[in-house]
């Protein structure tokens, strides 16, 4: 066999708080298609990071042809012919066609001032080669459909006589015939001898593209790289869950009331696509999903922050129309975003400012703020919410992430909610303060509020949850009551692995 | 007034110590230069300097609403020079003093009404709309004025000349609106919804407060105080050139910026934008009474305003 044109030996690396990746070894081979699966934070892009040079691994060995290298920055990477494409495209949108695959290494002449001419020949000739003759090299990419930027892309990468090629997701955001060109590309560079590192959250294009597929969890390699011909979906999905239910989350069965919340065929844009669920008194609904699927998206439709723009939304059985923020706490709905930083927090003031940002107004003596209720109130969920911090006055940004959610969440708390939102609300906090946020979101349901809680961590949502959504492509494409759901079911849905025979 | 707790201020530590800072500086400085010349702290000079600082701390009130909801306002020297023309045309050709006063301050309001609809709803940023301003009102008023200075104003307009129970007017008005405007930003919802939005605009808006009324309302406010400033300023001299309030802008900004404002947005009292228009004039003072030339001022007055900026952009770097 072939000695492999890359190979990772026991990678580690670690960030604060988290091991990204733990003695990760991995190889591709010229001329291969290797698929490589996981859930979100299972460490792929650590991994990408570490091979394009971005990230430096806190130990392992890298080799390029059987010879050990170091990859100390992207432009080395390149310069070695490892080239990525993200799903984010990074192309500069008023520059050519040409001047974008040449970004960096434009040709030149000896003065030193670029070859337009030569730019614009090899741009064709590498464009030829994709299969996109049709695409005009002279023009901005501005405008070009997303399928087209991409090739775009990948003749950039090219034009670094990339030998490996590293896709993250590269079908996402395309439409179905621009997958099929893509999978033609991918498929000459394969026979061209191009290495292919291919990441994907689609079952399917597993088995149409790869040759070989590695499965990362936790930042472990599950068991070893398997042939393509020699596995099925369901054995793949298994060992991407594989793991046990911990006793971090305490949910008791709710016993749910009457429907607070029902949307029907809510619709916004091509994020949310006839989206139609109910969401009762006491009860956890967890919505499942892979990152881009349209859940955040729901839910800054349903606190009107992108409204609605077809569908019906009833509130205690009531049709309503959400078109602000406002509106949508008028009717008892409260947010906690994902981001507490960029939208949930004014880090330079006081946690007691930022507790009764959302219901100033009932603080309000003569349209003055009654400074006396104020730090009453902020006491009480200071006190209820077991929030740490020196005092009322201290400045959020100087709390530490979990009592900085915890202040969000006191936030909305305060603004007695009957809809509660919360957006992957144990993000990056740790475990301590997660668990005494899953037990005050039990105490809330217990005492009737509705909750949809948004997590990518899939334990979370199948111990918290009593009922669950799960959302692929901006639609719901499943749901699961508490007693019949499964990791595998859930990863299946969200994946839209299309037959599985699960154990 | 509401009573608050006298331990617990709303503000940060970092404005609390910004205005104890440039009240050891003010009170530093005169110790200084009364060493040098005891003229300095005669009641006559002190006098002298609070009614100089006046004009320029009432328009750091607005000021500082405007650089506390994250934006900035480069235009209120024109502003000043279109509104004092306008209390000093109305004036001489026989409109009653008062009205011709009213009238200043409302044209400011309007004006501080364009760029905030500029700056909120077409999204164009402040130091862009203000920067335009400031050229169109500038030249506007050349060209009206045709650069001759309004003269033969009424008695009765000579507002800043007089004094009410033995304090100078502009004093009083620098007080009044310092003091209430101070209350409003500290107890009322929207002074904090002005702090809300320059501290995080997406999390203020997800909390129900529409930004965009909160620029258009502090561009307005601000255009009406500075519109305010200008009658204190051209009610003090018996003429009005067609320049005045050339330069007006960098003494505003830097005494807000100085006295403890966060040019990003959220952070800051006008009580420390009082006191560090206060700072900057009595430097302008001393350097007279040093016999320093005046052009060392515009210097420190540049490098006060770096000074300061970049110890709040050092802390903010920290903080997140």
């Amino acid at each position: 066999m072939a000695v492999p044109i890359i190979e990772l030996r026991e990678i580690s690396k670690a960030f604060p708080g988290v091991q990204a990746l733990d003695r990760v070894s991995f190889e591709v081979r010229e001329g291969e298609v290797h698929a490589l699966l996981g859930e979100n934070g299972a460490g792929k892009s650590t991994l990408i990071k570490i091979l394009t040079g971005a990230h430096q691994p806190d130990s392992g060995t890298i080799l390029l042809r059987g010879q050990p290298i170091t990859i100390p920055d992207t432009r080395q990477g390149l310069k070695l012919g490892i080239a990525a494409i993200y799903q984010e495209l990074s192309l500069y949108p008023d520059l050519t066609v040409a001047e974008n695959i040449f970004m960096g290494h434009q040709p030149s002449n000896r003065f030193g001032m670029v070859d337009w001419r030569q730019m614009q020949q090899r741009a064709r000739a590498l464009l030829h080669e994709l299969d996109a003759d049709d695409l005009d090299v002279t023009r901005p990419v501005r405008g070009l459909s997303v399928g087209n930027q991409q090739r775009v892309e990948i003749a950039k990468a090219l034009s670094h006589d990339a030998r490996i090629l590293i896709m993250d997701e590269p079908t996402a955001a395309l439409t179905q015939h621009d997958v099929e060109r893509l999978f033609e590309i991918v498929r000459r560079l394969r026979a061209r001898g191009v290495a292919i590192i291919y990441i994907t959250h689609r079952l399917e294009e597993v088995f149409l593209l790869a040759d070989r597929v590695t499965v990362l969890r936790d930042g472990r390699v599950v068991g070893t790289t398997l042939e393509v011909s020699q596995t099925n979906q369901a054995e793949l999905v298994k060992m991407m869950v594989g793991r046990t239910l911990d006793t971090l989350f305490p949910k008791d069965p709710a016993i749910p009331g009457e429907v607070v919340l029902e949307v029907r065929n809510l619709s916004y844009g091509r994020t949310t696509r006839n989206v139609s669920f109910t969401l009762r008194r006491g009860e956890i609904v967890g919505l499942a999903g892979l990152v881009g699927a349209g859940r955040s998206e729901l839910a800054q439709v349903l606190f009107g922050i992108t409204p609605a723009q077809s569908g019906t939304i009833l509130v205690e059985g009531k049709e309503v129309r959400i078109r602000n923020p406002r509106e949508a706490m008028a009717l008892g709905i409260a947010y906690v975003p994902e981001d507490r930083k960029l939208q949930g927090l004014l880090l330079p003031m006081s946690v007691r400012e930022n507790t009764t940002l959302a219901v100033l107004r009932q603080l309000l003596r003569y349209g003055f703020v009654d400074h006396h209720a104020e730090s009453r109130l902020t006491q009480e969920y200071v006190d209820r919410l077991q929030i740490r911090t020196p005092s009322l006055m201290q400045q959020v940004a100087n709390l530490s992430g979990g009592n900085q959610q915890k202040v969000v969440l006191a936030k909305w708390l305060a603004a007695k909610p009957r809809v509660l939102i919360l957006d992957e609300p144990t993000r990056g906090i740790d475990v301590g303060a997660k668990a005494e946020i899953h037990r005050l979101m039990n105490a809330l349901a217990h005492q009737g509020m509705a909750i949809l809680m948004i997590s990518s961590e899939l334990p979370e949502v199948m111990g918290m949850s009593d009922r669950i959504l799960v959302m692929r492509q901006g639609s719901i494409v499943a749901e699961l009551d508490r007693q019949s759901a499964s990791q595998e079911a859930v990863i299946a849905a969200a994946m839209g692995a299309s037959e599985l025979h699960l154990v | 007034m509401i009573s608050a707790k006298p331990l617990e201020s709303p503000r940060s530590s970092f404005t609390l110590q910004q205005e104890g800072v440039i009240a050891v500086a003010i009170v530093a400085l005169s110790a200084i230069v009364s060493l040098i010349n005891p003229d300095f702290l005669s009641a006559n000079n002190l006098l002298d300097i609070a009614v100089n600082t006046a004009y320029i701390a009432v328009a750091a009130a607005g000021m500082t609403m405007v650089i506390v909801s994250g934006n900035i306002d480069i235009s209120v020297g024109s502003m000043l020079g279109v509104c004092a023309t306008i209390a000093g045309e109305l004036a001489r050709n026989g409109v009653p003093v008062p009205i011709a006063f009213a009238a200043a301050v409302l044209a400011g309001g309007a004006l501080g009404a364009v760029n905030g609809l500029l700056v909120a709803y077409a999204r164009i940023p402040a130091i862009v709309v203000t920067l335009g301003m400031l050229s169109i009102l500038r030249g506007g008023l050349i060209l009206v004025t045709q650069g001759r200075w309004i003269e033969s104003l009424p008695e009765a307009f000579f507002f800043s000349q007089r004094s009410t129970l033995g304090i100078p007017n502009p004093i009083w008005v620098m007080v009044l609106v310092s003091v209430l405007t101070w209350l409003f930003m500290k107890y009322h919802r929207l002074g904090r919804a002005i702090y809300a939005v320059g501290g995080n605009a997406e999390a203020a808006r997800l909390a129900g407060i529409n930004p965009k009324r909160i620029y258009l309302f502090v561009f307005i406010m601000n255009g009406l105080l500075v519109g305010l400033a200008a009658v204190l300023y051209a009610s003090r001299f018996t003429a009005i050139q067609s320049n005045a309030g050339q330069g007006f802008e960098l003494a505003v900004i830097s005494g807000t910026v100085v006295g403890g404002v966060s040019i990003l947005g959220g952070v800051g009292s006008v009580m420390g934008a009082l006191l560090g228009s206060l700072l900057i004039s009595q430097i302008g003072t001393a350097a007279i009474f040093l016999k320093v030339s005046p052009f060392w001022l515009q210097a420190v007055q540049g490098g006060l305003i770096l000074l300061t900026v970049l110890v709040d952009v050092l802390r903010r770097r920290r903080m997140t």
